[in-house]
């Protein structure tokens, strides 16, 4: 079994609101100092469920990122988790690139590392929230694809996915290679063992240029973006709250329980 | 691509009628034509299609392009792609809504990726540009922490998919007058690789979220499942319906389907009761909808507080065992 994963490196998403920054004139997130960022959390499932198929199959993984060199702590995470090989693909003619062109650039990567069965990616980055580059990769290597997996197996050459919808649970086939994403679901990533980090830290990551994946310079970058963003801004949901006070937690329970019978459903 | 006209609307029916989103989008894309005096058209794919394409007409599409086949009765993300791409070709709009659904979520990126569309996911807003060539969609961006405005490219497909209640239907009419458009026989069949073995519905009991006028949702503070019985007593003597949060999910002490939030259920009911419940935006940005929120949280400095009406600042494992005693001899 050959498993390439998908990563992205973004801004911790547990981030408080209040550390929580836009710069209005140029439309970008300030990231607060001091705070690291981290793995995708839907990625590190990815990498998860990537892990979970090789203690059972066997195989190779390889994780697969688009960024700056700064984008190698994440890729070191992924190995100490338990994965093979690291890759970053990084090139100025990236930047400002939209979720198309993103996957078409790790399409190309993935060309050029060749040999694959399964592919993984997370069901949206907890940045930007689109959920787009995986179907994008999947229709750029005209490979079968479902979305969202709680559970992923591979059996008899084929692979099955048992997926979330909002009122329950599909289960669908697909011959490989097939691209699948994984939602939060699939439970809790495992933590890098000591000797996961120690042997993740010597090894080398390779970075491939935008030349070097045979990129179509007109599929990448700003000026190929189908969409453009005009603002960002922070909305304010505050209303204001009154709390409930009172002597003991008997007064206050008998006030808490008058405010419900007033808004309760009657029949 | 040129010549694009009007707005699609991707339709979603469950038994024999449209579902609540497809109204919305229908009203939403109704706003939208007004401006740039086009036609609002709706999709409608599967079986026995003729009373549900009635029912589209009276909520507002001026025209409906039917494919009728069992191909198409249940969702399939291959066909249902390519069903799409192939209604897009020959319709060729400028915009197409689909709901944050099931469906939406799946389809809309693949199609934007075979169509060189553009693409809003999850959008809250869509409002038309003072030229009339491209349309403003507002997505929440972030987890909710900021919200996104974003043009899409004049000249070029667009394609969005909608949150749940954020546009609203128009007051559905029986005299309003449509055409109904059959492409059953112009859409090659599906290439179908994923193939469906399995499906199931997670047991819901009670009132459906999305509908309930009093919700009681219980957060990572509850601590274990035997907490959730008191949450289930409360929603049960209010009659409302239980919600919760992503912890309890992820520790398996409540069904994914109760999750509301960004990637769980869009809610507004008349009171939200949050316990044990912190705040965080990917919560938050689900409940923005509701009149009247509660909050119990053991913490008085949790974020919670910052979006609610009222709030109780106490361990709920005191509170909420005295106010269902009081609850029941109150209403019995
Ligand atoms: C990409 C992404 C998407 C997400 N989508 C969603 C989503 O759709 N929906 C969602 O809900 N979450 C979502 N989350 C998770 C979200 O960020 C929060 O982690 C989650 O909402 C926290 O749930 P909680 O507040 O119930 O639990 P916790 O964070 O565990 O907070 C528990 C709260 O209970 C209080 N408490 C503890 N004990 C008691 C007690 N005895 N009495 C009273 N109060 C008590 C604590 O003070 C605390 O405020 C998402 C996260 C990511 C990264």
């Amino acid at each position: 079994m050959e498993i390439i994963v998908c990563i992205k490196q973004i801004l911790d998403p547990d981030l408080p609101p209040a550390k929580f920054m836009v710069d209005k004139e140029r439309n970008k997130v300030i990231p607060p100092e001091g705070i690291p960022f981290v793995i995708n959390p839907y990625d590190a499932l990815a990498v998860e469920a990537a892990l979970k198929i090789k203690d059972e199959k066997g195989g190779k993984i390889t994780v697969i990122t688009i960024g700056d060199k700064s984008t190698e702590d994440i890729v070191r995470k992924a190995l100490a988790m338990g994965a093979d090989e690291g890759l970053i693909i990084s090139d100025t003619i990236f930047e400002e690139s939209d979720s198309f062109a993103v996957g078409y650039i790790l399409a190309q990567g993935i060309k050029k590392i060749g040999r694959y069965d399964l592919i993984l990616c997370g069901r949206q980055a907890a940045d930007w929230d689109n959920g787009v580059v995986g179907s994008v990769v999947a229709e750029y290597l005209g490979i079968p694809i479902v979305t969202r997996a709680k559970d992923v197996k591979v059996v008899n050459g084929r692979v099955n996915v048992e997926r979330v919808t909002t009122d329950g649970f599909e289960t669908f086939e697909l011959e490989l290679p097939a691209l699948i994403t994984v939602s939060s679901e699939l439970g809790q990533a495992r933590l890098p063992s000591g000797w996961g980090i120690i042997k993740a830290a010597s090894k080398e990551i390779p970075i491939w240029s935008g030349k070097e994946i045979e990129t179509d310079i007109s599929k990448v970058g700003k000026k190929a973006s189908r969409n453009q963003l005009m603002r960002l801004i922070i909305p304010s949901y505050e209303r204001r709250c009154e709390f409930i006070t009172g002597e003991d937690l008997h007064e206050i329970s008998a006030k808490l329980t008058s405010k419900l019978m007033e808004r309760r459903i009657h029949e | 691509m040129n010549n694009l006209r009007g707005i699609l609307v991707v339709g979603e029916t469950e038994g024999g009628k449209l579902n609540p989103i497809t109204h919305e989008l229908l009203g939403g894309a109704r706003e939208l034509v007004k401006i740039i005096e086009e036609e609002a058209s709706l999709l409608l794919m599967g079986e026995e299609l003729a009373p549900v394409a009635q029912e589209g007409i009276s909520f507002g599409a001026d025209k409906i392009f039917i494919v009728e086949s069992p191909l198409y009765r249940d969702y399939n993300p291959d066909s249902y792609a390519h069903l799409i791409c192939g209604v897009c070709k020959k319709a060729n709009p400028r915009l197409c809504l689909m709901g944050h659904t099931d469906l939406g979520r799946e389809a809309a990126p693949r199609v934007s990726a075979r169509l060189g569309a553009g693409i809003c996911m999850d959008c809250v807003e869509l409002r038309v540009d003072s030229s009339k060539q491209s349309f403003v969609q507002t997505r929440p961006v972030f987890g909710g922490k900021a919200m996104a405005e974003i043009t899409s490219l004049p000249g070029n497909i667009q394609i969005d998919t909608v949150r749940r209640k954020s546009m609203s239907p128009i007051s559905p009419s029986v005299d309003r007058k449509g055409e109904i458009v059959d492409l059953t026989n112009e859409i090659d069949p599906p290439m179908i690789r994923a193939k469906l073995v399995n499906q199931r519905r997670q047991e819901s009991e009670g009132i459906d979220l999305e509908k309930a006028k009093v919700i009681v949702a219980g957060g990572g503070g509850i601590g274990n499942r035997e907490g959730f019985e008191r949450i289930k007593e409360l929603a049960q003597l209010l009659g409302g319906a239980v919600g919760t949060t992503r912890v309890p999910v992820d520790e398996g002490w409540v069904p994914h389907s109760l999750e509301i939030g960004q990637t769980g259920k869009i809610v507004s009911p008349d009171l939200y009761v949050a316990v044990g419940i912190s705040g965080a935006t990917q919560h938050v940005t689900g409940i923005l909808g509701s009149k009247y929120i509660i909050a119990i949280n053991k913490d008085p400095d949790a974020n919670i507080f910052k979006v609610s009406n009222l709030g109780v600042a106490a361990d709920y494992k005191e509170v909420l065992p005295r106010v269902i005693e009081s609850l029941k001899t109150l209403i019995q």
